[in-house]
């Protein structure tokens, strides 16, 4: 039986966890606030570069631009993002899993990578991939800039020829409660995307300057906006998992303390009712 | 087809929606000058580059800093898809004033060839700069 004072050091131990897990599911649940705002925020802006896209496609010769060209897949670029931190339950271990899988599908096909995020470079780091781009501890101050960095890399690798497709792998934020994984096709864009035109595609419209110019345009900017909200989406992911993740932590951490408090007044009930034994005992020998 | 009354004018950049609101006229810096428009233009869609934007409703008028992305006009509708927009009211007169001198001295040290420094980019920066002031001015003279 372990002993009292073992016991209550055991307490305190699981005490201080508890405050731990407690207070980084504080920050990270006003974080998730933010970032949340944040991933609302750009949303009006992205619906709206694909709408005009959409509405450009159907006057241009799509098939004119490279980032829509379709080429027969033997080098692809994956673009991962994950966190830069642990303590967010299976957030990380799904993304790098999913982007094993992304890695390995496509038979026989050359693949290089882009690691967003610290823990998908000390996963895929060293793996002996080549590394196209590399960028960690960031995802606090994400700027708009960041994104348009990531989309610059995979442009100029697509359209150098390096890599026949560029996919993105990143969690969504579907909810507190849910993160999905997400594969998504970067490059080339796809014609379904472009094609779905809207109704104010029948409006004729003035094109300044003229129109397979601005599609030239848009089609980077549709890309950088795809990376920024991947980036944004990932951000609220994040603390929305470790936010439920410090939750479950601390749930347990009280479940643990009750039990021990339990085990704990047994054991001192028992070291007392002893001590009365003895003494009773000691009384009758007299 | 009847003229619409006023234009629902929409300007968002990729962190938040600007502004949403009704004017009666608005002025944009379009790839190929100023454009002002009224209620009832014709569908447009333009690139945009640094420069300013007002929009009037009734007497007042309210000023905006813009640089680069897309604007697209419709009869009643005006929608911005800036890469940067800011009010007049919010913009910092002292950090534009010294991203200005940052902006000229990196010109400068382009133009003589002297530093690593592209010309183009540190152009556009001293260009945003500028107008950043010429917009804060604006609603200096109005407050």
């Amino acid at each position: 039986m372990p002993s009292l004072i073992d016991l209550r050091r055991r307490i305190r131990a699981v005490k201080s966890t508890q405050q731990i897990t407690k207070a980084m599911k504080m920050i990270a649940a006003s974080r998730l606030r933010k970032s949340q705002e944040r991933i609302v925020n750009a949303r009006p802006y992205a619906n709206e570069t694909l709408r005009v896209l959409q509405n450009l496609a159907s006057r241009t010769d799509p098939d004119a631009h490279p980032l829509l060209a379709v080429r027969e897949e033997r080098a692809a670029l994956v673009v991962i993002i994950t966190a830069d931190k642990g303590l967010c339950g299976s957030f990380n271990t799904n993304i790098i899993k999913a982007a094993g899988q992304e890695i390995l599908a496509g038979g026989g096909r050359r693949v290089a990578l882009a690691l967003i995020g610290r823990k998908a470079r000390e996963f895929f780091g060293r793996r002996g991939f080549p590394i196209v781009y590399e960028r960690s501890h960031f995802f606090q101050h994400l700027a708009f800039d960041d994104a348009a960095a990531i989309a610059a890399v995979a442009i100029e690798e697509y359209c150098e020829g390096r890599a026949d497709a560029v996919y993105l792998v990143y969690n969504e934020f579907k909810s507190v409660l849910q993160q999905r994984v997400v594969t998504e096709k970067l490059l080339p864009i796809e014609r379904r995307s472009v094609d779905e035109a809207g109704p104010s595609a029948r409006v004729d419209y003035l094109y300044e300057p003229d129109a397979a110019t601005l599609f030239g345009q848009l089609l980077p900017a549709y890309v950088r906006t795809e990376v920024w909200r991947a980036l944004l989406e990932s951000a609220a992911a994040e603390n929305a998992a470790r936010m439920t993740a410090m939750d479950a932590a601390t749930k347990n951490a009280t479940e643990m303390i009750d039990g021990l408090t339990l085990y704990m007044n047994k054991v001192r009930q028992a070291g007392i009712t002893n001590e009365i034994i003895e003494v009773v005992s000691g009384a009758e020998a007299l | 087809m009847p003229l619409p009354p006023r234009l629902v004018l929409e300007v968002v950049t990729p962190d938040h929606a600007v502004v949403r609101e009704e004017v009666d006229e608005v002025q944009l810096p379009g790839v190929a000058g100023y454009l002002g428009i009224l209620p009832g233009h014709t569908p447009l869609l333009t690139s945009l580059r640094v420069g300013q934007l007002w929009y009037r409703q009734g007497a007042e008028k309210r000023y905006l800093a813009i640089a680069f992305g897309f604007a697209e006009v419709q009869p009643d509708r005006v929608r911005l898809l800036a890469q940067v927009a800011e009010r007049a009211e919010e913009i910092d007169v002292a950090r534009a004033e010294e991203r200005r001198r940052r902006a000229e001295t990196a010109v400068q040290a382009a133009r003589s060839g002297s530093a690593d420094i592209d010309l183009e980019r540190a152009r556009i920066s001293l260009l945003k700069s500028i107008v950043r002031i010429q917009v804060a001015a604006k609603a200096k003279l109005r407050g």
